[in-house]
């Protein structure tokens, strides 16, 4: 059965829009890197353009090949300093305010459209189908709806304000050039989790770790569990990399069979204990470094910074709720 | 313990090191799986394919782009500048108690499952940081400077990353419950109901719950502080200067 809003058409969608402002950035020339940075996002809106493209006319492991080079240029891109802010054409700090007054608390209504519509398509459109075309991607669900949400946002955007949609793009260039390279490295990172995957880096985690247990002591080795989660989520930025690795290296044999652990407490508060190491970690970008590039702050890592305190005193309280909940 | 064991765990010092030298992050991940793929003798053509098909794979990480037309056209037309004057417009609104209210909120439907009410751009960047940051401005004036402007906005994405994680899992099977599932069945234990591994999240949801907000009710206190440093800093310039 056919789908109306395919992850591919989205795909589609965001690859022309990311060419969009490849060629504003090719004409703005109050970008001192131009060039480089409008390459940059070329390749990567090349990615979503022809990438599913690539794969149907030269089978997957050309298409894979070409496109694992494509990444390398990327990274060389950003990793030798040639991506560069530009200048763009913002409305001032007045001409907001009057803006601003004439639309009062209308400005809120497409913003707010956009988690609404969102959960609401999840929930009435799923397996919903139109002479045998599916409405909604049934795979990815929420990121259809999201879709959805932001067409609708965009469209009652322009009706209350009057702009055109190139205006929403060429707004949004600010903000994509602002995000710069942090909104590829969620991607990079999920391809690093591959080739450790390929190499069995967990099996070599779970060994050395392994070293380091006492299996006769009960509470360390719930420690050595709940801080291994962490660690190794803040190294993967991802709890779900690091739940199998350290359950099978220490959970399972030293606290379910060798202690009578109770599973459920110990594998649901093991994984949140990942994600206290996700609330510290660089390598979690699209949590904690893409936010702190859509805020413009000064600081990179700011939003790991605040989230440290909370994230090592949740750590220490999951220990020991481990500790009393899986040995009642 | 041979080097067999030690070789695939070569790009864990790499990033480590990477990060802490402040090279830039695209470059030293793939330095870091260039080395390890290398390491454990992978050949370069099947190391630059699992590199094409991880990074075409994860594109659904990248749909957050299609939020940011809107977000750039409403702003424009000064949605932000709307954000902080109907929050001055409210006189009990002060940073804190917006972010706390945002927070209880967020983790009360996440935890319902409904994940994608809110989200960092969604809501944190054109809502909610302005918001907690319109409040800061209300009470101190517009000329707060930048730093004590940026550590309210870490603030705002740090609640919603902290309700999110920590009430995403309770109510509904998401991801991380079945994945739980699988690998508990996978090793023989099938006995455990996905429904019961969502619960035993509600202890550390709680204590999440009380140590955040925890922090939120000094938050208030501590940017006073920084005001009155600041303050202090810049009459002490003044009179050096006269």
């Amino acid at each position: 059965m056919s789908t109306l809003i395919s992850i591919d058409r989205i795909y589609y969608l965001i690859g022309v829009i990311v060419m969009m402002l490849v060629v504003m950035t090719l004409r703005d020339k109050g970008n001192p890197k131009r060039y480089t940075t409008a390459l940059f996002w070329f390749l990567f809106g090349a990615v979503f353009l022809f990438g599913d493209l690539l794969v149907a006319q030269l089978g997957k492991s050309m298409a894979y090949r070409i496109i694992g080079a494509t990444v390398i240029l990327i990274s060389l891109i950003a990793g030798t300093g040639l991506l560069s802010m530009g200048s763009y054409a913002t409305s001032s700090q007045a001409e907001r305010v009057a803006a601003s007054e004439r639309h009062g608390n209308w400005l809120f209504f497409p913003a707010v459209l956009i988690p609404v519509v969102t959960v609401l398509c999840t929930v009435l459109l799923k397996g919903v189908s139109v002479g045998g075309m599916y409405l909604l991607d049934q795979k990815q669900l929420t990121l259809a709806a999201l879709c959805v949400a932001c067409i609708s946002a965009l469209i009652a955007g322009w009706v209350l304000t009057r702009g055109t949609p190139l205006q929403a793009v060429r707004q949004s260039r600010r903000l994509l050039d602002a995000i710069g390279w942090a909104a590829i490295l969620p991607l990079m990172l999920a391809m690093l989790g591959g080739v450790f995957v390929a190499a069995k880096t967990g099996n070599s985690v779970q060994q050395v770790v392994t070293l380091f247990v006492n299996p006769d002591n009960r509470f360390l080795v719930v420690a050595i569990y709940g801080i291994g989660m962490a660690l190794f989520t803040m190294i993967m930025g991802n709890a779900f990399a690091a739940f199998p690795v350290m359950s099978a290296g220490i959970a399972l044999p030293f606290l379910i069979l060798g202690q009578h652990a109770d599973p459920a407490p110990l594998m649901s508060i093991g994984m949140l204990s990942g994600y206290c190491g996700t609330l510290m970690t660089p390598m979690a970008a699209n949590y904690n470094i893409v936010p702190a590039a859509l805020l413009e702050l000064k600081n990179k890592y700011q939003v790991i910074k605040v989230q440290i305190p909370t994230g090592i005193t949740l750590l220490i309280v999951n220990i020991f709720l481990m500790y009393f909940l899986a040995f009642r | 313990m041979d080097s067999s064991t030690l070789l695939p765990l070569i790009g864990i010092p790499i990033v480590v090191a990477g990060f802490a030298l402040r090279f830039n992050p695209l470059l030293v991940v793939t330095v870091a799986g260039l080395s390890t793929g290398l390491a454990v003798g992978m050949d370069f053509g099947m190391l630059l394919e699992t590199f094409g098909e991880k990074f075409i794979n994860s594109r659904t990480l990248a749909t957050f782009l299609l939020i940011l037309p809107i977000i750039g056209l409403l702003e424009h037309y000064g949605l932000k500048e709307r954000a902080q004057a109907w929050i001055a417009s409210i006189a009990s609104a002060t940073s804190a108690r917006i972010l706390m209210l945002y927070f209880f909120v967020r983790q009360a439907t996440a935890s319902l499952g409904l994940i994608y009410l809110g989200g960092q751009a969604q809501t944190v960047r054109p809502l909610l940081a302005p918001m907690a940051e319109g409040a800061a401005v209300n009470a101190y004036g517009e000329d707060l400077p930048q730093h004590i402007r940026d550590k309210i906005k870490a603030h705002a994405a740090a609640c919603d990353n902290i309700a999110v994680f920590f009430g995403e899992d309770i109510f509904i099977a998401f991801g991380a419950v079945l994945l739980m599932d699988a690998f508990l069945k996978e090793n023989g234990i099938a006995t455990i109901e996905p429904l019961h591994l969502g619960l035993w999240a509600i202890p550390t949801a709680l204590s999440a719950l009380v140590i955040h907000m925890f922090r939120l009710t000094r938050l208030d206190a501590s940017v006073r502080r920084d005001v009155d440093a600041w303050k202090a800093s810049q009459s002490t310039t003044q009179q050096v200067n006269a």
